[in-house]
C-alpha cells in the first residue's frame, strides 16, 4: 500500500490542508498524527465562550468533519511527533513508532511562552492554548478571584474581558505602553485600555514580574517597580513559540518556525526546496508579496485556512506526479485578517497592522465605532475597525500585489 | 440543493462570508448579516469556503 499523506498536527491548519488536497483531487490515504487528544477544534472561543460557560468542551468547538474526509483518514491522537528523517521519509512519534509518508504536512503550531521568571512550582499559574488549558483556567476564575494577567496581547486582553465580566478582580501587567500595542498601535491601544478600565480592569504598563509569593499556590505577585498585587490566578500570556523541536537535525530551516517558499514547501538549511514537505498555519514562515519579500510567521486566524488550501493544491499535484513549479511560482498573497471581541467592542482588521510606523483615525470616533488606517511610509499596510464592518470589509480591495517593475 | 443555516446567536456580523459567497450572504445597511437558506449544488465550494472563514464558526452547510 502507498504511504499516506501524513499530517503532523491535528489542527485547523492540518484539517484545511487535508480538505484542500481532497478538493484538488487527492483520493489516497491520509494520516493525522496529533499531540493533543482532541480532533481539530477552533481556538478563539477558548478565551471567550468556553472560558465562561461551565460544561462547554470539545463538542462546542470541534470543526465538523466534511464528507470528503470520512473515508481513508486515520486519526492518531495523543501522539506527539519526535523526529523527522527526510532521507527515509519517516516521522517518529513519542511511542517510538515510525510513520512513512508520501507527502508530509507540518502543522504543529505554537505553544505559549512560559513564565519568564522561576515559578518555584507554585500552583495557580496558567497559560491558554488548548481546551485543557481553558477548562483548568475556567475552574479557577471564580467571582471575586484576584486575577493577574501577564501580557496585553489579544489572548491576555480577551481573558481579562471574560474574567472581568464574570466578576473577577483583574489586573494586566505588561511591558508595553498600551495594551495591544504591537497589533493595534497607540491610538486604538489606548482606546482599548479605556474600555477595559471602564469594566474595572487595572493596568500596570511598562512593568514586568519580579517575584511570586505563596505556598503551595500563588498568593501575591511583585512587580519590578515594587508594586505588590494580590493574586489567586496568574495567567501568562506573553506570546508563543513554534513547535519545531522535533525537526531539529532534519535539515529543514527552523530558525523561526518552518521556512517555506510561496508554495508552502519546506526549505532546507542548504536552501533547497523539499517538494514533498509542506508547512501550514502558525508554524509556517513565508513571504507575502502583498507587503514585501520578508518571510514571516503570521499568527492570525484566517491563515491556517489560507495556507491549508494552498498547500492542499500543491500536495495533490505533487502526489499525482504533475509539475508543481508553475503552481508554486504563481505566488501566495493571502490577506491576513483578525478579529477580537472584548466587552461590546467588535474589532475587525485586515492586513499587517504591526508593520506600520503610523496609524490614523479616518472615520467615526475612537470611543464609539471607528476605522483606523495603518501606514508604512506611504503604503497602506492595514486597517482596523471597531464596528463599521461593511466599511472595513470594503478595504479588502485596497490590498494588492504591486505590479512587477 | 444545499441548505444554509446560520446560528444567529453565534453570528457577530463580521461579514467574512460575504466575500466568499456574495450570492448568498450580505451585510445590510445596518451591517447585519442577511442570507438565503438554499443554494444550488454547484455553489458547494464557495459555501464551504464561507463556512471556513466565519470567525464564530456559525455557518452550517448541508446537502439537502
Amino acid at each position: 500500500m502507498d504511504a499516506p499523506l501524513l499530517i503532523v498536527g491535528a489542527s485547523m491548519a492540518g484539517l484545511r490542508t487535508a480538505e484542500g488536497a481532497r478538493r484538488a483531487g487527492y483520493s489516497g490515504p491520509i494520516r493525522f498524527l496529533g499531540a493533543e487528544e482532541h480532533a481539530p477544534y477552533n481556538r478563539p472561543p477558548l478565551s471567550k465562550e468556553l472560558l465562561q460557560t461551565p460544561g462547554h468542551g470539545h463538542a462546542e468547538v470541534a470543526f465538523p468533519i466534511r464528507s470528503a474526509l470520512e473515508e481513508g483518514v486515520e486519526w492518531m491522537l495523543g501522539r506527539p511527533a519526535t523526529a523527522l528523517d527526510t532521507a527515509r521519509q519517516v516521522v517518529t512519534d513519542a511511542r517510538g513508532d515510525e510513520h512513512a509518508y508520501s507527502a508530509l504536512v507540518i502543522a504543529t503550531g505554537l505553544r505559549p511562552k512560559p513564565l519568564p521568571i522561576d515559578g518555584h512550582g507554585l500552583t495557580g499559574i496558567h497559560v491558554l492554548r488548548t481546551i485543557d488549558d481553558a477548562v483548568a483556567l475556567r475552574d479557577s476564575l471564580r467571582p471575586g478571584a484576584n486575577v493577574v494577567i501577564l501580557g496585553s496581547g489579544f489572548v491576555g486582553c480577551e481573558i481579562a474581558a471574560t474574567a472581568a465580566k464574570n466578576g473577577a478582580t483583574v489586573s494586566i501587567v505588561t511591558q508595553s505602553r498600551v495594551p495591544l500595542e504591537r497589533a493595534l498601535g497607540p491610538l486604538l491601544g489606548a482606546e482599548m485600555r479605556r474600555r477595559h478600565e471602564a469594566h474595572g480592569v487595572r493596568f500596570f504598563c511598562g512593568e514586568s514580574l519580579f517575584g511570586l509569593v505563596g505556598d503551595p499556590a500563588v498568593e501575591r505577585v511583585i512587580l519590578t517597580s515594587g508594586v505588590m498585587l494580590e493574586c489567586d490566578v496568574l495567567v501568562v500570556a506573553v506570546g508563543s513559540d513554534p513547535n519545531t523541536e522535533w525537526l531539529q537535525g532534519s535539515g529543514l530551516d527552523v530558525s523561526d518556525g518552518v521556512l517555506v517558499d510561496g508554495g508552502l514547501r519546506a526549505i532546507g538549511v542548504d536552501g533547497t526546496v523539499h517538494p514533498q514537505i509542506f508547512a501550514v498555519g502558525d508554524v509556517a514562515r513565508y513571504p507575502n508579496p502583498l507587503f514585501d519579500d520578508v518571510a514571516r510567521r503570521v499568527e492570525h486566524w484566517n491563515l491556517p485556512t489560507e495556507t491549508g488550501k494552498r498547500a492542499g493544491q500543491l500536495i495533490a499535484a505533487q502526489l499525482a506526479g504533475d509539475d508543481c513549479e508553475p503552481l508554486a511560482a504563481a505566488g501566495f498573497a493571502p490577506l491576513p485578517s483578525f478579529w477580537s471581541d472584548q466587552y461590546d467592542a467588535h474589532v475587525l482588521a485586515f492586513g499587517m497592522t504591526y508593520l506600520a510606523d503610523r496609524s490614523e483615525l479616518v472615520a467615526g470616533s475612537l470611543d464609539d465605532e471607528c476605522i483606523v488606517e495603518y501606514y508604512r511610509g506611504d503604503a497602506l499596510v492595514g486597517v482596523c475597525g471597531i464596528g463599521m464592518r461593511g466599511a472595513v470589509q470594503a478595504y479588502r480591495s485596497k490590498f494588492a500585489v504591486p505590479a512587477r517593475q | 440543493m444545499i441548505r444554509i443555516d446560520v446560528d444567529m446567536d453565534k453570528c457577530q456580523h463580521y461579514g467574512q462570508c460575504v466575500f466568499e459567497a456574495p450570492e448568498v450572504f450580505q451585510l445590510n445597511a445596518d451591517d447585519k448579516l442577511e442570507y438565503v437558506a438554499e443554494a444550488p449544488d454547484e455553489m458547494l465550494g464557495d459555501l464551504e469556503a464561507a463556512a471556513d472563514v466565519c470567525p464564530m464558526q456559525a455557518i452550517l452547510i448541508t446537502k439537502a
